[in-house]
């Protein structure tokens, strides 16, 4: 089902996997117990025999009729077997995705904002630690724990072909793990009400092989590169001074933390938490006019004028 | 020293004379007295179903206007704000405004009825109620008419509803609108289960009771138990945003969790007290249509009763992605699962009861009978989410949003429009048109299946609620736009029953006494029914007292023409809880404006509270609200010698046979 890049019936990680039989079984049994009852329904209504208002009632004569209590006894335990059936296969399946594995592979801290998604790759090492946001990288094939923190309101991370959701709530981290069977993109949604852009608070997950993992991992640690030309110079000035109060690109004087991190900004293939397809004329159509695409979102419309403008994007795709 | 006061009530037979002194007693004073006081359980019950139902209509008009801004992906109606304001008020208005209350209504109008009572058992009581609800009720659309609506969805989670997250008075009108709206639910509830116990007819022990009783009285039971989480959930909220305290404020050490924990210990409860009635409806209704008794009575309502029972221990089936530790997420996923079986139970029974009866096919039978699918499509909706595993990927998908409206107005709507059906010739002495009556069935039932049988595959392909847009390419679009047709669908639907109402009203046929030739009580009065309800008490001896002739069950026979009269005042009669033996002559209030002047009196004071935040004057509309109310209550319960309960003497079980069903027959 590629037309549905949301849709958990089918998945393409080890964790949905899991949890995709036990649907299904519970999609079908609950299909053939609305047909089993509406065909009972059917037939006991078909028997009618009269059709009208209070005269056909009171014409039709009252009897006690047969007791029929064994109707519910019967119905009762053959419903308990399907039912039975749900409860185990419940606790083996949540025996099976509910851990976090002992030993991940990869720990990410992921935090959310309204309305967005910041990616943490922390090691005991500070230097090959970096942040990143709203698309996060993963190697194929390992089990990846992420610790998911709330940054100011309740939202919640998923994937649906990885995993199901869990909450990233303020004063307490919860656990998630992904694992990825196949390279790809896999979309992720924030799942809990969160405010005004609640709709479009998107995140992608790239599994990618070992190696493309780790060129991306030593590319994202370096530093922002230095601007050429004098349009990228000034553009740089005018990101440092204005996007700099909640942006962050390191290796300038833009250093808050406050929003997106944008060292690598062209490395990611959407902008604006899912929005847009990440290029440079969505990106100043955003940078102009964040309102207008996403009502509500904490990012002011800039009002650069065209030189501006065109200085700025001029900086900005420098940022691979 | 204690006099012995004691008196036993005449028995007789109605006459007109009999008519005629009840009358001058009971009915309502004409004028603004009369409108204001009023504490006749029939007027209160038909203000609460008319209230309700204007409350349906505008949810459902917020509906619609949801529904036009998703139609398509991508649209641009409402803007985000406005969109989180519309969903928020539609599902407040119709889990709080409508669903409970309109039941409330048919329980208050119809229990004095179905137990053979005179009225409930505290009617200041019962007036109060309805004037609380209809005070909130205004007090929260205020709130949405000045644009400050509910903007977090109905069950508002922390901390986006604190105030550096939500800085407007939207969360004010909501917080204190709910606090206010318990007051009445809790009154309600009280009253409900104190009405059942005690005020009904002598003979009628517990297991002759009609099942609509057992629902709404089941309901009511927790209600009262689970009402004062959610007041306290909101009250604690508005402390948070007010005053600054930090009960879900996780920076001051508080707790956000803590606010789903007190809402769904309420909210869920709150589900089975808002379909446990509806089921009792059909329960009582669909018997009646099939020409027999419900098949498995006692089954049935030992399954109500379980399902309430269990409704406690499922709350957390709504946090499953909070983070909460394995080992109490089986134990909540057990219940969930495992409470279908009573669900299971009633299903079957009605099944049985079409089955083995002689269905006659009516307006009302189609609510009736069309619920038993829609229950069965919302309980196993509800039985997928019930499994951890798969409820982190159904979890706040439109999949969720499918189910609950299954359960919503398959389970709550559809059976109260059976009941309009129904129970309408009662209220107003005419029937509803039966022709125009299938239309509306039939075109309700078509729009609502074709608006959310769909919405289960939007869910899972994966759609969140409560987005106010969605991106092209998700494949959601075809079945949104079928959702969208389907709605307006449903509310054509909906807009012929109102049709229906208006016509009938006016020139619908005469009805009688008992159109249905249905066994219980509050057929045998005339429709509609006199201020008195019954002019002599019926003393009752099996379930179905109307029906015992044809159906032969047992030797003694329901007195229904020959009763205790108790024409000297404004009395009804009291019994034992288990057995329905008589044992005291309730002396009831008269009409009063003191339950309006209080519950003006508490509104006032909300208003003060909510102002307070912009206009520190506003102290004073607090104080002026509590003057108000005290003022009220001293009216109210003023001291009167002739509403004095009276002391039961000391009795012989000679008395105590004399005064019982048998004595009477």
């Amino acid at each position: 089902m590629t037309s549905t890049p949301l849709g958990y019936l089918t998945a393409d990680g080890a964790r949905a996997a899991h949890i995709v039989p036990l649907t299904w079984y519970m999609l079908i049994v609950s299909i053939l117990v609305c047909v089993v009852i509406g065909v009972m329904l059917w037939h006991g209504v078909r028997r009618a025999r009269a059709n009208g208002g209070d005269a056909e009632t009171r014409a039709m004569p009252v009897a006690r009729g047969s007791k029929g209590s064994h109707w519910i006894s019967i119905g009762v335990l053959v419903s308990m077997v399907p039912l039975l059936i749900a409860l185990v296969w419940t606790m083996v399946t949540l025996a099976a995705v509910a851990g976090p594995p002992s030993h991940p592979d990869l720990v990410l801290d992921v935090t959310a904002h309204q309305w967005w998604w910041e990616v943490k790759y922390n090691t005991d090492d500070p230097s090959q630690s970096f942040t990143t946001a709203n698309e996060i990288h993963i190697p194929v094939g390992a089990p990846v724990l992420v610790r998911l923190h709330g940054g100011d309101v309740i939202h919640s991370f998923w994937v649906p072909k990885l995993a199901g959701k869990t909450d990233a709530i303020p004063g307490q981290i919860n656990l998630s793990w992904i694992q990825a069977s196949h390279t790809g993109r896999y979309r992720g949604q924030c799942q809990e009400f969160c405010g005004y852009q609640h709709a479009f608070m998107a995140f992608e997950v790239v599994a990618e092989t070992k190696e493309d993992f780790e060129a991306w991992r030593a590319a994202q640690l370096r530093p922002a590169p230095d601007p050429i030309t004098p349009a990228q110079t000034r553009g740089q000035a005018i990101v440092e001074y204005r996007c700099g109060l909640c942006h962050q690109v390191r290796g300038t004087h833009a250093a808050a933390v406050a929003a997106p991190d944008l060292t690598h900004l062209m490395t990611r293939r959407t902008i604006a938490s899912g929005r847009l397809v990440n290029n440079p004329r969505n990106l100043i159509g955003w940078i102009q006019d964040p309102q207008g695409l996403k009502p509500g979102c904490l990012m002011p419309n800039q009002y650069l004028s065209a030189q501006q403008l065109a200085d700025v994007q001029a900086y900005l795709v420098l940022l691979r | 020293m204690k006099e012995p006061d004691f008196r036993t009530p005449r028995l007789g037979t109605e006459s007109p004379e009999l008519r005629e002194r009840l009358h001058h007693i009971w009915e309502t004073e004409p004028g603004l007295k009369g409108v204001f006081g009023t504490t006749d359980h029939k007027t209160i019950g038909i203000r609460y179903i008319v209230t309700a139902f204007i409350f349906l209509v505008l949810g459902g008009l917020e509906a619609l206007a949801i529904r036009l801004q998703l139609a398509g992906p991508n649209l641009s109606l409402m803007t985000p704000e406005q969109y989180d304001q519309f969903f928020s008020t539609h599902g407040m208005t119709m889990i709080f405004l409508y669903a409970l209350p309109i039941l409330s209504g048919f329980s208050n109008y119809l229990w004095p009825l179905l137990l053979g009572g005179r009225d409930m058992a505290f009617p200041r009581l019962n007036a109060f109620s309805y004037w609380i609800y209809l005070a909130a009720g205004i007090f929260m659309y205020a709130g949405f008419v000045l644009g400050n609506g509910p903007n977090d969805g109905w069950f508002n989670y922390v901390p986006y509803a604190e105030r550096n997250y939500n800085p407007g008075f939207n969360q004010d009108f909501y917080s204190l609108g709910m606090v206010l709206l318990g007051i009445s639910t809790t009154v309600g509830a009280a009253n409900f289960i104190v009405t059942a116990m005690r005020t009904r007819a002598p003979g009628m022990s517990i297991n002759r009771l009609p099942i609509m009783i057992w629902g709404t009285l089941t309901a009511n039971a927790a209600n009262l138990l689970v009402v004062p989480a959610v007041s306290l959930a909101f009250f604690l909220l508005w402390m948070d945003r007010q005053f600054g305290t930090h009960f879900y404020d996780p920076v001051g050490g508080g707790q956000p969790l803590l606010w789903q924990h007190l809402f769904w210990i309420f909210g869920h409860p709150w589900v089975y007290a808002v379909v446990l009635p509806a089921m009792g409806m059909v329960s009582t209704g669909l018997p009646v249509f099939c020409r027999r008794p419900i098949v498995g009575y006692s089954v049935v309502i030992l399954a109500t009763i379980a399902t309430m029972v269990l409704g406690f221990g499922v709350w957390v089936h709504h946090m499953f992605a909070t983070g909460l530790p394995g080992l109490s997420l089986s134990f909540f996923s057990g219940a969930s699962l495992v409470i279908t079986v009573p669900s299971a139970v009633a299903v079957f029974a009605w099944l049985a009861t079409i089955t083995l009866g002689r269905p006659v096919v009516t307006t009302a039978f189609l609510y009736f009978s069309s619920m038993i699918l829609l229950f069965v499509i919302g309980g196993v909706s509800g039985f997928m989410t019930a499994s951890v595993p798969v409820d982190w990927q159904l979890t706040d998908t439109y999949f969720v949003v499918a189910h609950l409206h299954y359960v919503l107005i398959g389970i709550n709507v559809f059976p109260v429009l059976g009941a309009c059906y129904y129970w309408f010739p009662k209220m107003t002495g005419r029937l509803l048109d039966e022709r125009l009556g299938r239309w509306n069935f039939w075109i309700t039932f078509i729009g609502f299946n074709l608006a959310f049988l769909p919405m289960h595959l939007t869910g899972l392909f994966g759609m969140p609620r409560r987005v106010y847009t969605y991106p092209d390419g998700m494949g959601w679009n075809s079945l949104n736009m079928i959702t969208t047709i389907g709605s307006f669908v449903l509310a054509v639907g909906l807009l012929l029953f109102f049709v229906n109402v208006a016509r009938s009203l006016k020139s619908g046929a005469i009805a009688g006494p008992n159109p249905w030739d249905a066994p219980t009580l509050e057929w045998s009065v005339p429709s509609p029914p006199p201020p008195y309800n019954f002019a002599v008490l019926p003393t009752v001896a099996s379930a179905n007292p109307l029906w015992e002739e044809r159906l032969g069950e047992q030797r003694t026979r329901s007195s229904i023409d020959r009763g205790m009269l108790l024409d000297v005042g404004k009395e009804s009669i009291a019994t034992t809880a288990m057995d329905g033996v008589p044992d005291m002559i309730l002396e009831m209030p008269e009409d009063s404006v003191a339950p309006a002047v209080t519950a003006l009196g508490i509104t006032v004071a909300f208003v003060g509270m909510l102002l307070k935040s912009v206009w520190l004057p506003a102290w004073g509309v607090v104080w002026g609200g509590s003057l108000l109310t005290l003022i009220g209550l001293l009216m109210w319960l003023w001291p009167r010698r002739d509403l004095r309960e009276r002391e039961p003497a000391e009795r012989g079980p000679a008395d105590r046979r004399r005064l019982s069903g048998e004595a009477v027959a």
